[in-house]
């Protein structure tokens, strides 16, 4: 048994450790190093809270046999996902981030005298709301996750989901949230604890159908930064400090992914929430500009047209990852070095389903970091480039974003494609991308479309090569 | 009067927000994945509220109603904790630079 002052410092301690953390991550050199004092936090909170709590009794060996239970799930998912899945893998680990965020608030409300929080049926007031803040919070996680990642995972479909009166019914379970947090800190009744948890899990739900696929990477950052919030929601109840400042760590880094996100769409967060992103002008845009021409060729004129060049910009997108074609580019990008092509990955910030997501296939399919830049780094170097290699993205290389002001992706940052000497777009079809918009890249002069499946088209150019 | 220790709660809180804004901006864009898989194993630390919960019943019965929610945050807690910490460190060692010796 440790004093309450001892085991709140070594608490703070974790806390610093978790920030040291995150700090490691500046870098790709100390990442790892970073890592490793994430671990080393979490050993010590752990360690304290056991010592903590003193008594070894029988309940002990259970605790040791769910860590231990829990912890083979983690381990055996964490080596056996695919990075293709990683998307699937955090928005499934947010959801049991929430889901224990409710269960701790759960076991507090029913036996409030484990944590030193009052009696049942009359807990201090504080602690109450602190409580039902988590636990609301970590409910709409939850489930807001869970939807996620049926989405990310094609159980159910990417296309928003849209129903007449959705916002008004969406802002009265937010304001009754409210109304039932009152009650409950008023009248201490469980019922309303019962029903604020279910209106909870609702809301998440009710959140996150409306958001079609390629803002997943906006959900996916705002789902992070509420765990975080939960998180620090229990950690005020349990008056914990490493609990505290992991909640605001984790809770701002959330914050700031989604406005980079948002950023990277020149969408603002409340427009990405509302949802139902192209759902409207689908329809116009396919029928009226059907008929231009376009020109497609083979895996040998893309071959020809990369071996005279100079140097070849490749631009990955979500297509990218459903071919798994990361490794397949890769060899070809070899291939092409040994006949002294110069090459470099141009990354958009939303490319793929969550933040950093090309940069992970990338890393995976052995490409060096230091070729792979972010959209102000390379943008003026297509200026200068032979051949622009877009594999699998879409509406990040659209021109129109530039040009007309009636396109709905009109000023959100692209990349310059268009400037290259030529351009091979590896695309299925001419259909448009996730904005529901034409691409005006596909029309242009200097465009050769290749309709392929993008591993197999990579592929067979590295056999012409 | 004496001052709410609620109040250095919060401020630890407050200030941690603006710590975390600081250092999350200087996280390279490259590596904003492994930063949301860290960031989910580092607030799996609820953990810590959920030993304090499973714990909570007497020695002669392990489980009540109360401490059943608490073992099943442990096991949540576990799998993102091992998961987390585990599949960041499987990214990282992927991030390579590039090697000079070969060219």
């Amino acid at each position: 048994m440790i004093s309450a002052n001892l085991s709140a410092i070594f608490y703070l301690v974790s806390g610093v450790l978790f920030i040291l953390a995150l700090r490691g991550l500046s870098s790709p050199e100390t990442s790892r190093q970073g890592n490793l004092f994430g671990i080393f936090g979490m050993i010590i909170a752990v360690t304290v809270t056991f010592l903590s709590i003193g008594s070894f009794s029988s309940g002990f060996i259970f605790v040791i046999i769910f860590i231990v239970a829990g912890g083979s799930i983690g381990a055996f998912i964490a080596y056996r996902i695919p990075m293709t899945a990683m998307p699937e893998l955090v928005a499934g680990f947010h959801s049991l981030v929430g889901l224990a965020a409710v269960f701790v608030a759960i076991s507090a409300f029913l036996n409030p005298i484990a944590f030193n929080l009052g009696l049942p049926g009359n807990i201090k007031l504080g602690s109450l709301i602190e409580m039902s803040i988590g636990a609301a919070v970590g409910a709409i996680t939850f489930s807001g996750s869970v939807i996620a990642f049926l989405k990310l995972q094609g159980i159910m479909s990417g296309s928003p989901i849209t129903f007449k009166g959705q916002h008004p019914l969406n802002a009265i379970i937010l304001i009754s949230i409210i109304i039932l947090i009152y009650l409950l800190c008023s009248t201490q009744s469980s019922n309303f604890f019962w029903i604020l948890l279910f209106v909870s899990f609702l809301i998440g739900f009710l959140l996150i159908i409306p958001i079609g696929g390629a803002d997943m990477p906006v959900v996916i950052s705002m789902l992070n930064s509420y765990s975080g919030w939960a998180a620090a929601g229990i950690g005020f109840t349990l008056e914990n400090t490493a609990l505290i400042i992991t909640g605001a760590l984790v809770g701002s880094s959330g914050a700031i992914l989604s406005y980079i996100m948002c950023k990277g769409m020149n969408r603002s967060f409340f427009n990405v929430i509302m949802g139902g992103f192209g759902a409207t002008d689908d329809t116009s845009s396919k029928s009226s500009k059907e008929q231009r021409p376009v020109k497609s060729g083979n895996a040998d004129d893309a071959a020809f047209l990369m071996k005279n060049a100079s140097s070849v910009i490749i631009v990955p997108g979500y297509g990218m990852a459903v071919a798994q074609a990361q490794h397949a580019l890769r060899e070809m990008v070899d291939t092409l070095k040994k006949n002294d092509i110069k090459v470099s990955y141009a990354i958009h910030p939303v490319a793929g389903r969550m933040p950093g997501h090309m940069n992970v296939l990338l890393a995976e399919a052995n490409v060096p970091y230091d070729e792979v830049f972010e959209l102000e780094e390379i943008n003026n170097d297509f200026a200068n480039a032979d051949v622009a290699f877009v594999i699998g993205a879409n509406d990040v290389t659209n021109p129109v974003a530039k040009t007309d002001p009636q396109s709905p992706i009109y000023g959100m940052p692209v990349l310059d494609v268009e400037k290259c000497k030529s351009v091979l777009f590896v695309k299925r079809s001419l259909s448009p991308g996730y904005a529901g918009i034409d691409n005006d890249l596909f029309y242009k002069e200097n465009t050769l479309m290749l309709f392929a499946d993008a591993k197999k088209m990579t592929e067979d150019i590295t056999k012409n090569l | 009067m004496e001052i709410d220790p609620l109040i250095f709660r919060l401020s630890i809180f407050i200030l941690s927000i603006f710590v975390g804004y600081y250092v999350v901006w200087s996280v390279t864009p490259s590596l904003h994945t492994p930063l949301m898989s860290v960031t989910n194993a580092i607030s799996s630390v609820i953990i810590v509220g959920a030993i304090i919960a499973g714990l909570s019943g007497d020695p002669q019965s392990v489980f009540n109603k109360s401490s059943i929610f608490g073992f099943l945050a442990i096991a949540l807690a576990a799998i993102n904790i091992f998961g987390g910490f585990l599949v960041t460190q499987r990214m990282l060692a992927m991030y390579k630079k590039k090697k000079k010796e070969k060219k």
